[in-house]
């Protein structure tokens, strides 16, 4: 079997790191070799960041670089355009559409292209875009946004949804389960 | 048991299942995770120790009393544990001891890419080089018994890709490790002249011992393929990405153990390849070795010295080498230039008010390192430098010293009170002692920020979350020999302001404390959102001038992201017309 690259790009604090977990864990309970590489430390204050999953009977490397990547799992618009080079021909980009002014916007040095996904389309690339938002807050917090978007992105694929439920009762505080299920269930219907 | 695990928790597991009894620390991005996770078992002894030298000399007193001890530091944390180790080289060991170093190429974290590998050629000890979770823990696991067969601190080397990557881990039980019996031996332990004078050989004949390991260990290993055209040495991450590559096409000579080298087994393989390649990130550490054999082999001349790479490097190296390379991808398209998207300091971060006030008075910034410095970031441009962890503190002695009352009057130093406990007191003795007018502002976050939220002497807790006893920053600053030592809120502008002024004006030395929580602590709870009144906001973007990330600006008027607001309070401060509100709370109790 040929690898599959996935990856998952945000911005710092969004919680790309609990998503790229319950990948890891569905796909290693699916008995493929997995490979995942994370972003820590500095990257996290609110900077660009980017986990790269890899999955198939032997896995290599763990990074994705230019043309490799099969879904790109964006949580904002920006950072779906930022990465889009790594995506191989045929690919798909599933992206929230939700907006995060960095600090050159912020301060004036640069726009804010609003219009990006629709640059991307123009091009080619085959955009998978939804508000993730409004669903994570209906399940009751803006931190779900990585369940919802994950959901989506397991509808994407051959994996059982009772498979994708059991990862995530493995990697969430049960604490927050209903909520993160909530989530997950949207998403996965969207 | 099975597991998905990071290098670093792999590490861990490695460590903990030969034995170990004792870790001591100091947090550091790549390396920090290898602590944290042994500190989950209660059968061991754990601790954050003040900086890497102190934790690199715990190690050592727990392996003269017998037991396995290990610590973990990042690859300039190694520069401060560079003296214990020079020496722990020739003492050698009783139980044995792993010293963890995670270089950091590419610089994802760090203030420079030096490459460890140095020090283990220049204290003359083996190091282990890892290239996956799986082989870090096999590495890990194996390094106390090589470190006490050999009489020798054994270097792990991990790096950022490695630290932090994940694959899938078959994690064993614990042996169970007795502590050796206390036997004094002065003659191995105590380096005076005297003594270590005898150890120098030891140590010498030890290399020559470790070199013959080298030829036959687990740790370097021979792949041949079919294909002899070419032959790549190689050894960390660059092996997977040949493998990444190459597949089990191309004949590769994977080195594990980078110090000492083998000579054989590398002349042997170079004599059944037609041409040799060496793929090493950073210094050609062992292209230096092949070309010193007398073997011909292209190296840095096609890989660069700087960075990361990747499979893509690899494939476009060989290109230009005119050799085939299977599967090459097929983008979909470029993608659009974009605006960057840097890191930058929290929403609601305390740091934010006091570097505010500073840049307002166009005061001189030696800077220190921490999350505080992202301060030297746009749109606050706050920092002149930062150099290495304490320099903010010995600099400004040196700086003020320079040039005298000109820039005592208007340069400070900024530091946090992790940093301040891990090198910082002693510039702040020299100070007091060879007497400037410095101002030091210790950035008090309660918490060792940037690593993720370690504890620190300052915090009243220790690795494991329990109450411990709390270092008194005051105190300490007072007897360490500043006589002039205030806390301010730095959620308060005014007090903040009449604070950097006042002790920028005073002809002695002085310690500001400027003290709130980080933000993203459990314990700190975020008030109420603030809110922008459009009808009172004039659109002068002064609140946008200390870079909060939850303020934007739109259709000319400032507006707050509810989802990152934490109800600080500051930009309140900072605007005149009254426009942002919502949030009634004593802010600066």
């Amino acid at each position: 079997m040929k690898t599959t690259s996935i990856m998952i790009v945000g911005v710092g604090g969004q919680g790309s790191l609990l998503a790229s977990r319950l990948l890891g864990t569905v796909l290693t309970d699916e008995g493929y070799d997995v490979k995942l590489s994370e972003v820590h430390g500095m990257s996290q204050r609110g900077g660009s960041v980017v986990t790269y999953v890899r999955y198939g009977d032997k896995v290599y490397s763990p990074i994705v670089t230019e043309g490799e990547c099969d879904y790109i799992i964006s949580f904002e618009k920006l950072e779906a355009a930022r990465y889009a080079g790594c995506l191989r021909k045929g690919g798909k980009i599933i992206v929230n559409t939700q907006q995060i002014d960095p600090m050159p916007v912020i301060t004036g040095a640069a726009a804010y292209p609003e219009d990006v996904l629709d640059q991307l389309k123009a091009k080619g690339f085959d955009i998978d875009d939804f508000d993730a938002l409004g669903p994570a807050l209906e399940a009751g917090s803006a931190k779900a946004v990585n369940i919802v978007l994950m959901g989506h992105f397991a509808a994407c694929t051959d994996i059982p949804k009772e498979k994708w439920m059991a990862a995530l009762q493995k990697v969430i505080n049960p604490k927050f389960m209903e909520m993160n299920v909530k989530a997950f269930e949207t998403g996965y219907g969207k | 048991m099975k597991k998905l695990l990071i290098g670093n928790e792999a590490v861990a597991w490695g460590l903990y299942n030969a034995g170990l009894g004792l870790v001591s620390s100091y947090p550091g991005t790549p390396s920090t995770e290898i602590t944290e996770f042994l500190a989950k078992h209660d059968d061991i002894h754990s601790e954050w120790a003040p900086n890497e030298k102190v934790a690199t000399e715990v190690a050592f007193g727990a392996s003269l009393a017998g037991m396995r001890s290990a610590c973990a530091m990042k690859h300039v944390g190694l520069n401060v544990a560079a003296d214990p180790l020079f020496t722990l080289s020739y003492t050698g060991v009783t139980g044995g001891m792993v010293i963890c170093v995670a270089d950091d190429p590419a610089m994802h974290s760090s203030q420079n890419e030096q490459d460890s590998r140095h020090y283990a050629i220049a204290a003359k000890v083996p190091m282990l080089e890892p290239s996956d979770s799986a082989e870090a823990y096999a590495f890990a696991k194996s390094a106390f018994a090589l470190s006490e067969e050999y009489d020798t601190p054994v270097l792990l080397r991990m790096c950022t890709r490695i630290a932090h990557s994940q694959c899938v881990v078959d994690i064993g039980e614990r042996e169970d490790v007795p502590v050796k019996e206390y036997v004094r031996q002065p003659s191995k332990y105590i380096m005076m002249p005297g003594y270590a004078k005898l150890r120098h050989p030891v140590v010498e004949e030890r290399t020559a011992k470790l070199k013959e390991l080298a030829e036959n260990c687990m740790y370097n290993r021979v792949e041949m393929a079919e294909n002899r055209e070419i032959g790549i040495i190689t050894s960390g991450c660059s092996y997977l990405y040949v493998k990444e590559v190459f597949g089990d096409d191309v004949s590769v000579l994977k080195i594990g153990m980078p110090n000492p080298l083998p000579e054989k087994l590398i002349r042997d393989f170079a004599a059944q390849v037609k041409k040799l390649y060496v793929i090493e990130e950073l210094d050609p550490i062992l292209e230096n070795h092949i070309r010193a054999l007398g073997i011909e082999v292209t190296g840095k001349g096609l890989f660069s010295s700087i960075g990361e790479f990747s499979q893509k490097t690899i494939r476009e190296a060989f290109l230009t080498e005119g050799i085939a390379v299977p599967g090459i991808p097929e983008a979909q398209g470029e993608a659009p230039a974009v605006p960057g998207r840097p890191p930058m300091m929290c929403s609601g971060c305390p740091h934010r008010g006091m570097y505010y006030t500073l840049v307002k008075n166009h005061i001189t910034v030696l800077g220190d390192i921490g999350c505080y410095t992202l301060g030297a970031v746009a749109p606050l441009n706050a920092l002149d430098s930062t150099l290495c962890m304490g320099a903010s503190v010995s600099g400004i002695h040196g700086f003020n010293a320079a040039r005298g009352e000109e820039t005592e009057k208007k340069t400070v130093a900024v530091i946090g009170d992790s940093t301040f406990m891990h090198s910082g007191m002693t510039g702040l003795v020299n100070i007091a002692y060879n007497a400037t007018n410095s101002t030091v502002i210790i950035l008090d976050n309660s918490i060792t920020g940037m690593t993720g939220h370690q504890q620190n002497p300052t915090t009243g807790y220790n690795i494991k979350g329990d109450p411990a006893a709390k270092v008194d920053l005051e105190a300490l600053c007072r007897a360490l020999g500043i006589n002039r030592v205030r806390v301010v809120d730095p959620y308060d502008l005014k007090a903040c302001e009449e604070a950097v002024l006042e002790e920028l004006a005073v002809a002695e030395p002085s310690v500001i404390i400027s003290r709130r929580p980080c933000v993203l602590l459990k314990y700190v709870k975020p008030k109420a959102p603030l809110t922008v009144d459009p009808d009172k906001c004039r659109g002068c973007r002064k609140c946008m001038k200390m870079g909060c990330p939850s303020i934007s600006f739109k259709d000319g008027k400032a507006r707050i992201d509810k989802t990152l607001c934490v109800g600080c309070g500051v930009c309140g401060q900072l605007c005149a017309f009254g426009a942002i509100g919502g949030n009634e709370d004593e802010r600066c109790q």
